[in-house]
């Protein structure tokens, strides 16, 4: 099985997700910061793949993608960096790339080098839903990857449900109309789009992202859907800890409300 | 060749090229002008309002111009197509005119633009203004410097100037920014984009508006020289609207010359250039597939020309399908090539030509052309804005 399928079977609730970016702050920071993210009690771990255009983050991750740029981090050299991971972790691990570098790589051999590192599935936000089942679909299935499609406050009812029917893993479920970016608190008209989506009775498990920043929006979050995802958040958080390791942990407690351990 | 096809998009495509790369809070926003946006510019009404637009506001049909001293130069037939003496001084009046009408038609009540030169953009800030429509323009912060009497303009037409400070500072930045503006306001906000770029349907969209312009040029030639078809046709290429406009009637006629230039920089192989189809790869740039300049990582690569309009990265999907199906030729022409061709117009004719306009100009030091022949070449828009930046380069 999956190990994001496997994850939800035995954690339906409060599921915490974490991105961070590849080469972030350091070029050589990626396993380190997987291996203490897993340790701290990370659920799942979401690894950004620096972009040079990045349209849907806001300002914390652009700039967390054009210092890991600079330092020189490439997908070619992440998926180096990824070989031998799962000897250090056994969360679900998912890659999140916009479209260009990965079709750069080669959209075959970006399956078939991830899925030799055990990676879970990507998260493309530029490659529509439509594409995707049209032309790589069933090389996403033979190596075994999940790709996780979006939904918005702005996607329709009738979409929903074909995004349900065809997604895989769960769905990431954007919290508002926004890049990424962090929020002190949900809105009323958030939590009752996160309320509705409950109330459809969707076959995939629901992730809220973009805007969860901490204990009470993580709360909000899982009040109604089944975890959350970090990334600005988080961001921020090892940009204000020389020691990553102390960053990761502080953060983590701070959202999850955990025993410091270790 | 399939004619037809070639500039006409089918589910979104020229060939290999277009798409709607958008991501899923986009979707509802794209589909929305899928859905509508022939139906809207076929529809009589919209298009009687707007060819009265282009009329009596924008002052068209603009002049075909011989241009005798550069024939006699150049030993040939050289036609300047007037692009420069539309309101606002270039041809992005065509498409702002058309979008707006078409935003206003899907009920939106805000306008977001980016803008590299800030011709698109007083040409959003214009019509927003007639039309009495908040307006918000994307610039980066180094074209709000080069092209800073479009900046005042915009904003003494009421509208607010965004300068973005990420990237290279320039149209590419831009439109991230624009694409960003409109991911967080979906629904009420219309995004006009400026050239032939973007998700579908917005490079058909475009290209459409900006039509008008080889629509006129079938009838002026033919009452100029009795034939409408010229033997060849030149127009710079930033994303590729004016080139799109003025080569779209003519792309099922195959006897006509069609040649494009594209912004070389400071030389196509000094790393400062914007020529996308001498180095670029196919790859995906704010929502199409289409040649792209990049690096061996897929990260875009940040281009260069002195001329804001054409320092982007990317071309639209449809001229990269005219490229490959071999109906369009490309070249480029840098950027001292092209400020000498700006001066040259300005002392031999009397018109100073916008600095992306002076690249298609370039191409007659570097073509010759036989003197019976008959050589259209699209004066995109007008110089006024580009004064100080070719004064500067003089004192070098
Ligand atoms: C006068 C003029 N010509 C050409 C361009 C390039 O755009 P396009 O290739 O879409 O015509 C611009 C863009 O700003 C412009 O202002």
């Amino acid at each position: 099985m999956n190990r994001i399928d496997h994850l939800f079977k035995n954690k339906p609730h409060r599921v915490l997700s974490v991105y961070f970016t590849a080469g972030y702050p350091h070029l050589t920071d990626t396993v380190p910061v997987i291996k203490t993210l897993s340790d701290q009690g990370a659920d799942m771990i979401e690894i950004g793949v620096p972009f040079s255009d990045p349209v849907a983050d806001g300002p914390v991750i652009q700039h967390s993608d054009t210092v890991a740029l600079k330092n020189g981090m490439t997908l070619k050299k992440l998926i180096g960096q990824l070989k031998g991971i799962r000897q250090t972790t056994g969360v679900p691990l998912l890659l999140m790339s916009y479209l260009n570098p990965v079709l750069r790589y080669g959209m075959e051999a970006f399956c078939r080098d991830i899925a030799t590192q055990e990676i879970d599935g990507v998260i493309i936000p530029d490659l529509p839903p439509e594409e995707y089942i049209k032309e790589y679909k069933m090389l996403f299935t033979t190596h075994n990857l999940k790709n996780i499609f979006l939904v918005t406050p702005q996607t329709p009812g009738e979409r929903i449900h074909f995004l349900d029917r065809e997604g895989e893993g769960f769905l990431y479920v954007v919290s508002s109309r926004s890049t990424t970016g962090m929020k002190n608190a949900f809105s009323k008209e958030q939590t009752s789009y996160f309320r509705h989506l409950r109330e459809m009775n969707l076959t995939n498990k629901l992730l809220a992202g973009f805007g969860i920043s901490n204990r009470k929006t993580f709360d909000q979050a899982c009040r109604y859907l089944n975890g959350a995802i970090v990334g600005s958040a988080y961001i921020k958080a090892l940009e204000q800890e020389d020691d990553p390791v102390r960053g990761t942990r502080k953060f983590i407690h701070s959202i999850e409300g955990k025993n410091i351990s270790g | 060749m399939n004619t037809t096809s070639l500039k006409v998009p089918q589910e979104g495509y020229y060939g290999e090229f277009g798409g709607a790369y958008i991501p899923e809070m986009l979707y509802p926003n794209t589909r929305e002008l899928q859905e509508r946006y022939l139906t809207i510019l076929e529809s009589a009404g919209f298009r009687k309002e707007l060819s009265s637009l282009l009329k009596d506001y924008a002052g068209r049909p603009t002049p075909l111009y011989h241009a005798a001293r550069l024939s006699e130069y150049y030993h040939t037939n050289i036609y300047l197509k007037r692009e420069d003496l539309t309101h606002t001084g270039a041809h992005k009046i065509n498409n702002a005119l058309g979008q707006i009408l078409l935003a206003r038609k899907l009920g939106k009540k805000r306008i977001i633009a980016e803008t590299g030169a800030g011709q698109h953009g007083v040409a959003t800030a214009t019509v927003c203004a007639r039309m009495g429509m908040q307006c918000t323009v994307y610039m980066g912060a180094l074209d709000v410097v080069r092209q800073h009497p479009n900046v005042e303009r915009m904003k003494l037409l009421g509208a607010e100037v965004v300068p973005v400070e990420q990237g290279n500072r320039t149209l590419k930045d831009a439109v991230n920014e624009a694409l960003r503006d409109w991911i967080s306001h979906p629904g009420e906000t219309y995004y006009l984009i400026g050239s032939v770029v973007g998700p579908h349907p917005y490079p058909d969209l475009v290209a459409r508006l900006q039509s008008v312009i080889s629509e006129e040029l079938m009838w002026q030639m033919k009452e100029k020289t009795g034939h409408a078809e010229p033997d060849t046709i030149i127009a710079c290429v930033g994303g590729g609207s004016n080139a799109a406009g003025i080569f779209y009637h003519y792309l099922d006629k195959p006897a006509v010359r069609l040649i494009a230039v594209e912004a070389g920089g400071k030389g196509v192989d000094t790393g400062e250039t914007a020529a996308t189809i001498a180095l670029g790869l196919t790859g995906i740039l704010h929502g199409s597939k289409t040649y792209v300049i990049q690096d061996e990582d897929g990260q875009i690569t940040e281009p260069y020309s002195v001329s804001a309009g054409l320092d982007y990265p990317g071309i639209g999907p449809l001229l990269s399908h005219l490229f490959r199906e071999k109906r369009v030729e490309f070249y480029t022409a840098n950027d001292e090539e092209a400020l000498r061709a700006a001066r040259f117009l300005a002392r031999h004719e009397g018109i100073i030509p916008a600095l992306e306009s002076a690249h298609a100009l370039a191409l007659l030091d570097k073509m010759t052309f036989p003197p019976d022949r008959h050589i259209v070449i699209n004066l995109s828009g007008r110089g006024d804005k580009d004064l100080e930046t070719i004064l500067n380069r003089d004192e070098k």
